[in-house]
C-alpha cells in the first residue's frame, strides 16, 4: 500500500515536472510492485541522462502493468512474471504486440527464522512442504528440531495468490500441474512475510532476496536432492545457479523505438544495470560496478 | 451547490446591514435561500439511499453476470478450496472464509458483549455528572481509532503476546482477531445501548423505587428486560461491524485458508480475501468477478443483518 502511494506520489511529481517544461517526452512506466523501486531509481537517474525525456513510474503490481500493457494505457510495462499466453492472445487481438525485455533477476529466498538449525533444503523438500497433499508438516519430518517452536509444527508463510512472487514460486518449486497447500498464511507484501517469519520460531516463508534482514535465516536451495545446496544471493541469481531466480521483464508494444528504446538500451548499459545491483536485485548481465 | 448558497446569504446580509432598504428584494433573497437549504437538506437525506443503490448496482454488474451464469454455487458455498489463480484447476470455494468470518465475529462478540453492556449499563444508570460525560467522550474516541491501527496492534503486540502465553506456534489466530475486532466493535455497541437504555421511561425506575427494589434489582429486573430489543439490535450491528471488518482481520488472522477447529488456528476472513487480491486482479477476469461475487454475498449477509437490527430496535419504540 505504501509503496502503491509512494508510487502514485513520485508519478504525479513526474508529471508535474513534465508539465513544467515545454516539449518533453513522456515515457509511462507501470507495474510490479517487486521492480517500482528500481524503475524508480532509474527514472531518476535517467532525468539527468536525458533531460528532455522524463518517465513516470507508478507499482500496483504485475497484473496491473500487464492489464494496461494490454490496453495500450501505458509505454513500458513492468512484470515480475512472463506474460501467459492468453494475456498474449488477449493483447494481439486488442493490437498490441507486447516485446519482451528481461532487465535482472530477482532470487526467491527461502527464510527461517534465526534459531531454526536447518541450512539446507531442496526444491523437492520444499514441494511436500508447501504443495497440496505434501507429506511434510512438521520440522521433525525433515530431523530438525527447532527450539522455541510448539510441537515442531510448521508454520508456512505465502503471499496473496495474485502475487508475481506467488505464481513464479508455484511454478519454480511445485511446477505446473501442483497447488500450493491450502491453510498457509497468505501474507501480503514480501515485507510481511519476512516479519512474520523473524518473529516465529516455527515459521517458513519465501521473498525477494531484497527484502532479507540480518535477523532472519536463508536457506542453501538444492536444486535436485544430488546436487550441491547453492546460497541465494545477487551473484548466484546473475549466473542462473541459484535453482529459484526469477528474470525481471519490461514490456513494450513492438520493437522500442525512439526514446522508449534509448531508454531501454540505458537500462541495459552498465550504469542501469548497476542501478538495479545497487537495490538488491541481480543485473542481467555482468557488470563491473563501483 | 454551496456557492450560489453563500451568495446569497452574502446578499441578504448586506441588504439588511443597509436597513432593509428593499423589502422586496431581501424577501426574494430569503425565499430563495430557504428552497436551496431545503433542495440541499433533501439531496442528504436521500444521498445515503442513492449511494446503497449506486454501491449496490456496481457490485451486482461486476459480479452478476459470473454469479449467475459460470459459477458452480455448490462448489462456491461448500467447498474450502478458494484457488482462483490456479494454473490448471481453478477453483472458487469460500466455506473456508465463512467459517473464518464467523468464527472471527463469534468470538469478538464473546469479547465485545460484556465490556460493551457493562459499559452501556455503568454509563446510562450508574455514573453521574462529570465521570458519565468523560466516559461517553472516551468511548466515541475508541471509535475513532481507524482499524489499520487496530491491526498493527494484532500483528505486533497480540502475535508475540500470544505466542508466548499460550506457548502456540502462531499468533495470528482467530483469538487475535476476535478480541481485536470485540474491541473495535464494542464502542458502538456501547452507545447504542445506553441509547437504549436511556429510552426506558423513567417511570419504570420510580415505580420500581417505589416497591422497593435496590438500585441493581432496577437494572436487572426492570431496565434490562425493558430495553431488551435495544440491546439485542445493538449486539447485531456489533455482528455486522465484525462482518464488514477488512483491514484488522486480514492483518490479525493469519490470512490462512482454514476451517479452524480451535481458537488457535489462522483464519482467512471474506472481506479480507477481496481487499488482498482484487487490487491486483486483471478487471474482467473470473477471479475479478468471483470476488465481487464475495462482495454481492457479503453485502446481502450485511444487509439481512442491519435490516434484523433495524427491525428489533423499531420494535421497542412501538412496543
Amino acid at each position: 500500500m505504501k509503496t502503491k502511494l509512494l508510487s502514485i506520489a513520485v508519478a504525479a511529481g513526474a508529471l508535474f515536472a513534465t508539465a513544467q517544461a515545454d516539449a518533453r517526452t513522456l515515457i509511462q512506466n507501470k507495474g510490479s510492485d517487486t521492480l517500482v523501486n528500481v524503475a524508480q531509481a532509474w527514472a531518476e537517474a535517467y532525468r539527468e541522462v536525458n533531460p528532455d525525456v522524463a518517465v513516470a513510474v507508478s507499482g500496483g503490481g504485475s497484473g496491473t502493468g500487464i492489464a494496461a500493457m494490454i490496453n495500450g494505457t501505458v509505454d513500458v510495462a513492468n512484470a515480475s512474471r512472463a506474460m501467459k499466453e492468453k494475456e498474449l492472445a488477449l493483447a494481439k487481438s486488442k493490437g498490441q504486440n507486447p516485446i519482451e525485455h528481461v532487465v535482472g533477476y530477482d532470487a526467491l529466498a527461502v527464510f527461517l527464522h534465526q534459531d531454526n538449525p536447518i541450512s539446507e533444503m531442496s526444491i523437492s523438500q520444499l514441494a511436500e512442504v508447501y504443495g497440496e497433499d505434501g507429506a511434510t508438516a512438521n520440522w521433525g519430518d525433515l530431523g530438525a528440531e527447532v527450539p522455541g517452536c510448539k510441537d515442531q509444527e510448521m508454520v508456512v508463510v505465502s503471499r496473496q495468490n495474485n502475487s508475481g512472487t506467488y505464481a513464479y514460486f508455484r511454478k519454480a518449486v511445485l511446477g505446473k500441474k501442483r497447488d500450493f497447500k491450502l491453510g498457509t498464511r497468505d501474507m501480503h507484501g514480501s515485507k510481511d512475510v519476512v516479519d512474520l517469519v523473524e518473529k516465529t520460531p516455527c515459521a517458513i516463508g519465501y521473498s525477494g532476496l531484497a527484502y532479507a534482514t540480518s535477523h532472519i535465516k536463508m536457506a542453501c536451495i538444492k536444486g535436485a536432492d544430488d546436487k550441491p545446496c547453492v546460497a541465494p544471493s545477487v551473484a548466484t541469481a546473475s549466473d542462473r545457479s541459484y535453482p529459484i531466480a526469477r528474470p525481471l521483464f519490461m514490456y513494450t508494444d513492438g520493437e522500442p523505438q525512439g526514446e522508449i528504446k534509448k531508454y531501454l538500451d540505458w537500462i541495459l548499459s552498465d550504469v542501469g544495470q548497476c542501478i538495479i545491483l545497487k537495490k538488491g536485485y541481480a543485473p542481467a548481465r555482468d557488470v563491473k560496478c563501483e | 451547490m454551496a456557492a450560489p448558497i453563500n451568495e446569497t446569504r452574502a446578499g441578504t446580509a448586506s441588504k439588511t446591514g443597509a436597513g432593509g432598504r428593499d423589502e422586496f428584494d431581501r424577501i426574494t433573497a430569503a425565499w430563495l435561500l430557504d428552497k436551496a437549504v431545503q433542495v440541499l437538506v433533501f439531496i442528504g437525506g436521500i444521498s445515503a439511499i442513492i449511494f446503497i443503490i449506486g454501491i449496490f448496482v456496481f457490485i451486482t454488474r461486476e459480479g452478476f453476470g459470473f454469479a449467475v451464469g459460470k459459477l458452480d454455487w455448490g462448489q462456491f458455498l461448500t467447498s474450502p478450496r478458494w484457488r482462483p489463480t490456479s494454473e490448471y484447476n481453478p477453483t472458487y470455494g469460500i466455506l473456508a472464509m465463512i467459517a473464518g468470518t464467523a468464527s472471527v465475529t463469534g468470538l469478538a462478540m464473546i469479547v465485545a458483549i460484556p465490556f460493551s453492556l457493562g459499559a452501556a449499563i455503568f454509563i446510562a444508570e450508574f455514573a453521574t455528572g462529570k465521570t458519565r460525560e468523560a466516559l461517553k467522550v472516551l468511548v466515541e474516541l475508541l471509535a475513532a481509532i481507524p482499524s489499520v491501527v487496530w491491526g498493527f496492534i494484532g500483528l505486533t503486540i497480540m502475535n508475540p503476546l500470544i505466542i508466548d502465553l499460550f506457548d502456540v506456534p502462531v499468533g495470528l489466530t482467530v483469538l487475535n482477531a476476535g478480541i481485536i475486532l470485540g474491541l473495535m466493535a464494542a464502542p458502538i455497541m456501547t452507545s447504542i445501548a445506553e441509547d437504549a437504555l436511556k429510552a426506558v421511561p423513567d417511570r419504570y425506575r420510580e415505580a420500581a423505587e417505589a416497591l422497593g427494589a435496590t438500585r441493581g434489582q432496577i437494572v436487572f429486573r426492570v431496565v434490562l428486560p425493558a430495553a431488551k430489543n435495544g440491546l439485542l439490535g445493538a449486539v447485531l450491528l456489533g455482528v455486522g461491524r465484525g462482518f464488514g471488518e477488512t483491514m484488522a482481520v486480514l492483518m490479525a488472522t493469519g490470512h490462512a485458508i482454514n476451517i479452524p477447529d480451535s481458537i488457535f488456528d489462522s483464519v482467512r476472513a471474506l472481506t479480507a480475501t477481496i481487499a488482498a487480491e482484487l487490487g491486483e486482479t486483471a478487471v474482467g477476469s473470473e477471479h475479478y468477478q468471483a470476488l465481487f461475487t464475495i462482495g454481492i454475498f457479503l453485502f446481502v449477509i450485511t444487509f439481512i443483518i442491519n435490516l434484523a437490527a433495524d427491525l428489533i430496535v423499531r420494535g421497542i419504540r412501538k412496543g
